[in-house]
């Protein structure tokens, strides 16, 4: 019986030979820092997401009904009725949540070791483009359960775009395909969900990959294993990813869906930070809730949004902000002009703006998903502003802050010695 | 600068302390256990006799009631009013168009309600209506101001009114809600309290079914999660025994 697979595969090496070349040089052959730590994790975590989404996401179509009127009702006819629906929701629901946070410590990773620094800003480019392709995933996605929050959070970004001067109403209305947000604009929103994005989403995971595999893994001291190698052209700190990093990968990915199976099966709403309670309400374009937030992932742009003031009545200024806070990303390996790459060889600047910047990120994250007056108002010295959009005024600026003046600060900063091999 | 940023601090790490924005009434704690079948079947029958006139359960299968340990006969003799197959779905006879007619808002459908919500609040709500003769129905609740529905379980908690006091307390208003007992019910307060306690455990399962099944799958899943780690671990230190 071994010996005719062995003939098999023989026949079919000799005819594709390039499969076996592939595994060898992304797996067996790919030799990666033998220091990887907890950090590490993320990144093969975010393909298995990925690969969760779309499976459950197939299921889901079978019985889902981008309608209107059905909508609504087939997902509770998919929590109800069909066997072993109510999992399969579970799991994309959690699922989409679970993708965001695997991607955000997946980029505090790369902003901790240097990971986006030359020669790997191509790779943090492709990264980037993901982050954004998942944000259009995750928002044409949560149209689709049809409840209050679906519907009027759409309105809401929607309007985001109609704010655009001169041509904004008619780019809203092209998106929504309607005047309001409708039937229509459901149907396509399932087509961009369910197709065209995460065939974009795929592709670009596929060229982050292929750019990561080129250049070689980064590591939590940021030196290149490249540089010293063996005999055969081996790095000395190198090994290969298969099978040392798939049996350790194995290990991160069983205590992930540990913690990924504890809030599906015992608390798949999150408190209503995974599946909002207003969501429970079919969608109503007549009944405009008195509090709309978006789901958490969105929130510290949300937060940058409000509290820009308008100018001349438009929302326009909030839009480009929240804009550039994600576009500044792209302009990292740029910013950055330390000497070193990873964190353990950088100066008390560079880690105190850091730690500046999470703390900025978790309280606008955190103040978006609450309304403007929920710490009160100050006192009349301060024109009774909300406490809370001060805040997050704040540390908007702080956030854009953090960018702005890093090849400053990345710059001066005191640097530590970078040993010549890696530590394990 | 310096003081910006300890107030900063303190802020962030407050989000529990937030100042309460609106006032409202507070709501009880509903007692409610998802494994008391009795209390579940008891809710079920309030539910199909008092709720289901004006509302539906769009989503809920007669049928699955079997889950609280009903038979097909006992749902169909007891429960089924408006429907003639025990595999439909609970809908309602009254139509919408006519609900809205009634109401001036057509009732909504419950089957998730509870997951809209809340257990806590749908108990608070059904247990205070009480009478005021400026509202169209002649009811207002205190959860609930200017609610469109009546109190349907009026004949079981009897007719009450309302006294809201306001008063300042250091530059904040305060309510105080005071209940008055006009015409006594066919229940006491202690009977009405757990015909209603019973009623939102049926709504919390009915929002979620399968809920039960849940838990109890994900605790087979998490055990099989924790013997698969144990061999992921041994597997992962015997590959790198050789990497130093």
């Amino acid at each position: 019986m071994a010996s005719r697979l062995m003939a098999l595969w023989d026949w079919f090496d000799a005819r594709m030979p390039s499969v076996a070349q592939e595994y060898r040089k992304h797996l067996a052959e790919y030799y990666a820092p033998k220091n990887f730590n907890f950090w590490y994790f993320f990144g093969s975590l975010a393909i298995l997401v990925l690969a969760v989404q779309i499976v459950s996401g197939i299921f889901l179509t079978m019985n889902y009904k981008p309608d209107a009127a059905l909508a609504f009702g087939s997902v509770e006819f998919i929590m109800r009725d069909v066997p072993g629906g109510w999992i399969i929701r579970y799991i994309h629901s959690t699922g989409a949540s679970a993708f965001f946070i695997v991607v955000y410590l997946h980029m505090f990773r790369a902003m901790l070791y240097g990971s986006y620094r030359e020669p790997r800003e191509l790779l943090w480019i492709f990264g980037v483009l993901i982050y954004l392709v998942l944000m259009g995933e995750a928002f044409f996605g949560y149209l689709l359960p049809w409840g209050q929050m679906s519907y009027w959070g759409a309105q809401v970004i929607v309007n985001l775009f109609g704010s655009i001067p001169f041509i904004g109403p008619d780019v809203a209305l092209w998106i929504r395909g309607d005047y309001v947000i409708s039937d229509a604009t459901l149907n396509r929103f399932f087509a961009f969900h369910v197709v065209a994005i995460p065939l974009v989403l795929i592709g670009l995971v596929v060229a982050h990959i292929l750019a990561l595999h080129d250049v070689g893994s980064n590591n939590p001291d940021g030196i290149e294993i490249k540089k010293k190698k063996d005999s055969k052209g081996i790095p000395l700190d190198g090994i290969p990813f298969h099978p040392y990093y798939t049996v350790k990968d194995i290990v991160g990915a069983v205590v992930f869906v540990a913690i990924f199976c504890l809030i599906l099966f015992f608390t798949p709403e999150m408190h209503g930070y995974f599946l909002e309670a207003n969501n429970f309400n079919p969608a109503d374009a007549l009944k405009t809730p008195p509090h709309i937030a978006p789901l958490w992932y969105f929130t510290p742009y949300y937060s940058m949004l409000r509290s820009v003031p308008p100018l001349f009545l438009s929302q326009f200024p909030g839009v480009v902000v929240m804009g550039m806070a994600v576009m500044i990303l792209f302009l990292l390996p740029w910013l950055d002009r330390s000497p070193v790459k990873s964190i353990r060889y950088r100066g008390a600047l560079y880690k105190g703006a850091l730690a500046i910047f999470v703390v900025v990120f978790l309280i606008l994250g955190y103040l978006g998903t609450e309304p403007t007056n929920v710490w009160g108002q100050f006192g009349p010295w301060l024109g009774e502003a909300d406490r809370a959009t001060v805040v997050a005024r704040i540390c908007t600026t702080l956030y854009f802050l953090f960018f702005i003046l890093m090849p400053w600060y990345s710059k001066i900063d005191k640097v530590k010695p970078v040993p010549e091999r890696v530590t394990m | 600068m310096r003081k910006l940023l300890v107030t900063l601090f303190l802020v962030a790490l407050a989000p529990g302390a937030a100042l309460a924005a609106e006032e409202g009434y507070r709501l009880d704690r509903a007692p409610i256990d998802p494994h008391d079948l009795l209390s579940l079947q008891a809710g079920a029958r309030t539910f199909a006799n008092y709720c289901l006139n004006c509302h539906g359960a769009e989503y809920m299968r007669y049928n699955r009631l079997t889950d609280i340990g009903l038979t097909i006969d006992q749902i169909e003799d007891n429960l089924m009013f408006a429907a003639d197959k025990v595999g439909e779905t609970m809908k309602v006879a009254l139509k919408k168009k006519e609900g809205k007619k009634w109401f001036g808002v057509a009732p909504p459908d419950l089957t998730v309600v509870a997951r809209a919500r809340g257990a806590d609040w749908l108990y608070t709500y059904l247990r205070t209506f009480y009478r005021d003769p400026k509202t169209v129905s002649g009811w207002n609740n205190a959860v609930f101001p200017n609610v469109a529905m009546p109190h349907v379980l009026w004949t079981l908690q009897g007719q009450r009114a309302l006294d809201i006091v306001k008063s300042e307390e250091g530059g904040h208003e305060k309510l105080e809600y005071k209940w008055r007992q006009l015409s006594p019910g066919l229940q006491n307060q202690v009977q009405y309290d757990t015909t209603v306690r019973d009623l939102v455990n049926y709504l919390v399962y009915m929002g979620e079914p399968a809920a039960t099944e849940r838990k109890r799958i994900g605790i087979v899943v998490l055990f099989a999660l924790g013997v698969l780690f144990i061999f992921a671990y041994l597997l992962k230190k015997e590959f790198w025994k050789d990497v130093h």
